[in-house]
């Protein structure tokens, strides 16, 4: 059997355009990339480590205001919020234990010790808490690698949020995610991922993040990302020792705690990890002794892989394009005969 | 032969006993019953009841999975791995319908079918990896072109179609059906150009899915670069494994290859292998250095087997004309480039983060069910190609061979011109 040449380049001709049709929506235009703007109204946390005194109220607040409908850890059919055990034995789901953040767990208090550990924010011969969670990136690699759109940045808060219904559960936001946040419910059937949405549901609601809320000493405030940013650097300019007013559950609020400003190290962590994220850090120890990385990307992530996915429509037609051509010439000797 | 007409009615007893008709295959001798085929039906028994269990319980009660180690030995091995294993198809396909390579014509079909199961195999297990197996259709309707997942999902589903395609006309000449063959040979070299862009696309976009974790794959493996290293391996593993599946057969089914066919498979090993070789190196030296090879540490030594024993030595056998000229060399070379490149596959997605994925306070080590499913798969997919060898015209005869090329059957009627 043979194909007369014409009726071959009708057909490679017509499934050629019918691929450009269906790439179309891969052009970078169709579609709008990640951004790497952080949208003017966003909100996020800033959490000083030189304030907590590691009493996990807000660990306790998280789980219980986020096991009601809205919240990230709400299933239907589920009595409690999902308790830890934390393999302690007797624990009998008597009290929460997590040990680490997990599908039941968004936020995790955890304790940095070093020798005698006598100093509070001393890397050497000292501890330090530190608060696991969502940092809410700017251009959230999760976003970007989630094959059916489960994960989604709010346009005007600029939370992350994750959407069960679309899940299929391959799990790439776990691989993507630079901090290792999102976490899988293994000892599920159907499982889902779970993080921190920054208590998306009572934002919606006119109210602050929970574990904001139920912070006593104000080492974890509430606020837009643009005051939480100022209200950093305002206190990284101080001289240690100097009293200042730290505002409690929310930035600029008028309840404050007069204590004295620690010493701080490393800079303001958000700023420009993976891109910035909406969640700040202040720390009297190194953030690597914290186990938040040094190898942490400063750029966005998304980037890396639109690089590639930029290049596809291209493949198809140079393939179409060169195949016809290079067909058109290896056959022309089989056609005359 | 049992006469199905008994069973199944005229019209479907009829096509039955066309289909079971392997006549078509006497002079390849292939028993269904030899010992290996039972070892290989049991062991495809056993990962049925695992993939049940899985599908009950959860991809956590299947597996070792955890929080640090989302993707283990399935996407590893059977995905990452079944993939690159198939890549022959689109090479072998491209050769013969668009560049017109006449004397690959002869392995064409095995070629294709051998990758049929490969991703067949890779879609079953990512089926089975995803934790919400009934779903994973989503990405094909819920589209999301910025992950390369997404890419992935559409690609392995349109990939798989395009195999069909370009495999069917075996099964429409089995059973006559002459206009749906005829149908099929008119759109087959914009399906095999379709597969060739898909194939391209779909081999870099596995390596392509690791770009974004610069943080957590070890500089060893990590770098911009990834998705083309994917591309030239999987070249170099497509034209071994289509010299290795060519040499097994022609050993296990009394049928014979023309040596030239095996020699120009080799030299393109040879040459793909060379250039990946000096692109491996060449990504190396400019990036994290020599040195972090041979840091003392599993990394390194991991890297090291890789391109020892995967790419040097067999570049370096294959460059030799006495290991052409030997079948039997040619097939320990594809054997070692095979491992080699499935060894990277494991690299990349294991070994490569286990340091960071250690360091977050995870632990892994394949499950008995993990390693059942895998290991079931494969039998599934050696089964299947077997079972097709015996019933399907896989490996045209000399009397098809004298026809010119695009004609895959005397009985297809020629196109009007």
């Amino acid at each position: 059997m043979t194909v007369s040449r014409r009726k071959f380049l009708k057909i490679v001709a017509s499934s050629g355009g019918a691929l450009v049709a269906s790439g179309v929506p891969l052009a970078p235009q169709a579609q709008a990339r990640v951004s790497t703007v952080l949208p003017p109204q966003a909100t996020g946390l800033l959490y000083d480590a030189t304030l907590c005194v590691g009493c996990k109220a807000c660990m306790v607040n998280c789980k219980t205001q986020n096991s009601v409908p809205g919240g990230a850890l709400y299933k239907s059919g589920w009595p409690m919020p999902p308790y830890e055990n934390g393999d302690i034995k007797l624990n009998n789901g008597i009290w929460d234990a997590p040990r680490e953040l997990s599908g039941k767990t968004l936020n995790i208090i955890k304790v940095y010790k070093n020798g005698s550990a006598e100093v509070k924010d001393r890397a050497i011969n000292g501890y330090a808490f530190f608060k696991q969670q969502c940092l809410h990136c700017v251009s959230p690699a999760c976003v970007s690698v989630c094959p059916a759109g489960a994960f989604r940045k709010d346009p005007v808060n600029g939370a992350v949020y994750y959407l069960a219904d679309r899940c299929i559960g391959c799990r790439y936001c776990q691989l993507a995610c630079p901090f290792g946040v999102p976490r899988y419910e293994w000892d599920s059937a159907w499982p889902e991922v779970r993080k921190c949405q920054l208590c998306r549901h009572r934002q919606a609601e006119g109210k602050i993040a929970a574990c904001a809320e139920a912070c006593p000493t104000g080492a974890t405030i509430f606020g837009k990302v643009l005051d939480l940013r100022e209200e950093a650097k305002r206190r990284q300019a101080l001289r240690p020792g100097d009293e200042y007013p730290f505002p409690i559950q929310k930035v600029g609020a008028r309840e404050t705690t007069l204590r004295p400003i620690a010493h701080y190290t490393d800079g303001i962590y958000g700023l420009v990890e993976a891109g910035g994220t909406q969640n700040l850090m202040l720390s009297g120890v190194p953030f690597e002794l914290l186990g938040f990385g040094r190898n942490i990307a400063k750029y966005d992530l998304p980037r890396l892989t639109w690089a590639y996915i930029a290049k596809i429509p291209w493949v198809f037609l140079g393939v179409f394009v060169g195949g016809t051509a290079i067909y058109k010439m290896t056959h022309r000797n089989d056609k005359e005969g | 032969m049992i006469d199905m007409t008994r069973f199944a009615g005229q019209k479907c007893g009829t096509l039955l006993n066309k289909l079971l008709d392997d006549s078509i295959s006497e002079h390849l001798g292939i028993k269904l019953v030899t010992p290996l085929t039972v070892v290989l039906v049991f062991l495809l028994l056993l990962s049925v009841p695992v993939a049940g269990y899985r599908l009950l319980f959860g991809i956590g009660a299947a597996s070792n999975l955890n929080d640090s180690w989302p993707w283990g030995l399935w996407i590893g091995f059977d995905v990452l791995g079944g993939v690159a294993m198939a890549a022959g198809a689109f090479m072998i396909a491209g050769a013969v319908y668009i560049l017109n390579l006449k004397k690959y014509k002869c392995i064409a079909r095995a070629a294709i079918l051998n990758a049929f199961f490969g991703y067949l195999l890779a879609a079953i297990s990512i089926t089975l990896d995803v934790g919400r197996s009934f779903v994973i259709w989503h990405p094909l309707v819920m589209w999301q072109v910025n992950s390369v997942m997404f890419i992935v999902a559409l690609h392995l589903v349109l990939y798989l179609s395009t195999l069909a395609t370009e495999s069917s006309p075996m099964v429409l000449e089995k059973i006559g059906w002459e206009r749906g063959l005829n149908a099929v040979h008119r759109i087959m070299v914009g399906a095999v150009m379709f597969g060739v862009a898909l194939s391209l696309l779909h081999q870099s976009s596995l390596g392509a899915n690791y770009l974004i974790v610069p943080g957590k794959l070890s500089p060893l493996w990590y770098n911009k670069q990834l998705p083309y290293m994917f591309l030239v391996s999987a070249l170099m593993m497509g034209f071994s494994m289509v010299s290795f599946e060519t040499i097994l057969t022609s050993k296990v089914f009394k049928h014979d290859v023309p040596h030239d066919v095996l020699v120009g498979l080799s030299k393109g090993i040879l040459y793909t292998g060379t250039f990946y070789f000096f692109f491996k190196m060449y990504e190396l030296l400019t990036g994290p250095g020599l040195a972090l090879v041979f840091d003392d540490n599993l990394e390194g030594m991991m890297w090291l087997i890789e391109m020892a024993v995967g790419v040097v030595l067999p570049v370096f056998l294959l460059a030799l004309p006495s290991v052409r000229r030997d079948k039997e060399k040619m097939f320990a070379a594809d054997i070692l480039v095979v491992f080699g490149v499935l060894f990277n596959r494991l690299n990349v997605s294991i070994f490569g983060v286990a340091r960071y994925a250690t360091r977050a306070g995870g632990d892994y080590f394949p499950s008995i069910m993990e390693f059942t499913l895998t290991i079931g798969m494969i039998a599934f997919a050696v089964l299947g190609f077997k079972l097709c060898a015996k019933y399907l015209p896989l490996f045209p005869d000399h009397q098809e061979s004298a026809h010119p090329p695009g004609t895959a059957s005397a009985a297809a009627p020629r196109a009007p011109e």
